[in-house]
């Protein structure tokens, strides 16, 4: 249990860390988001899970679940009201030929 | 064993956390900034249930866990349905810099 919930603490640092990467290398603002919401609402889930499962059958473990779904829920809501808001106040996207 | 993972694992989440404040202290737009403070409040969660690991203190850390990421989606939600409102005032974003 304890070396299962240390790799997926790895893994999630690893989406995390990937994340952070690609919203600073990303050239537009819905690129970025797509690299900002998706990696970091894994890599939090799986180091929340990872943390449970390191904890064992606990009261801790249960509240880290409960923390996780809700990260799971509640992030990829904040990501599209974000997105949406760019949308309707007009912000043009990243094409190729005038981003060179 | 056991804490010294731990602390590796916070210390790499604090670099991605510096890496995004790059893109909250230099974004062209400014949601930009938003979704950098937003990408920062859900790393800061999983640092904090980490930090709960380190110090053998889990239930404590666990609630402040909860609140941080409840504050945070509830600021992410009020800043995007202000600037929604308002408009955001950007430049191209491929063009810019």
């Amino acid at each position: 249990m304890t070396a299962v919930g240390m790799a997926l603490v790895c893994s999630g640092v690893f989406f995390l860390l990937t994340g952070a990467i690609g919203l600073i290398r990303f050239p537009d603002f819905y690129t970025r988001m797509h690299a900002a919401g998706k990696c970091d609402t894994l890599g939090s889930l799986l180091v929340l899970t990872g943390l449970a499962c390191y904890g064992g059958l606990a009261l801790a473990s249960v509240k880290l679940l409960i923390v996780a779904l809700f990260i799971f829920v509640t992030s990829p809501t904040a990501t599209h009201a974000i997105a949406r808001a760019a949308k309707r106040s007009g912000l043009t996207w990243w094409t190729r030929e005038e981003g060179r | 064993m056991s804490s010294t993972f731990f602390l590796g694992a916070s210390i790499v989440i604090l670099v991605a956390v510096l890496l995004s404040l790059y893109r909250v202290v230099r974004g062209p737009s400014i949601i930009d900034r938003i979704i950098g403070v937003n990408v920062i409040g859900t790393k800061t969660v999983a640092v904090i249930v980490l930090t709960g690991h380190l110090f053998d203190r889990v239930e404590f850390f666990i609630d402040i866990a909860l609140l941080y990421a409840l504050i945070n989606f509830i600021g992410a939600l009020a800043l995007s349905r202000y600037f929604e409102r308002k408009g955001v005032l950007v430049k191209r974003s491929g063009a810019a810099q």
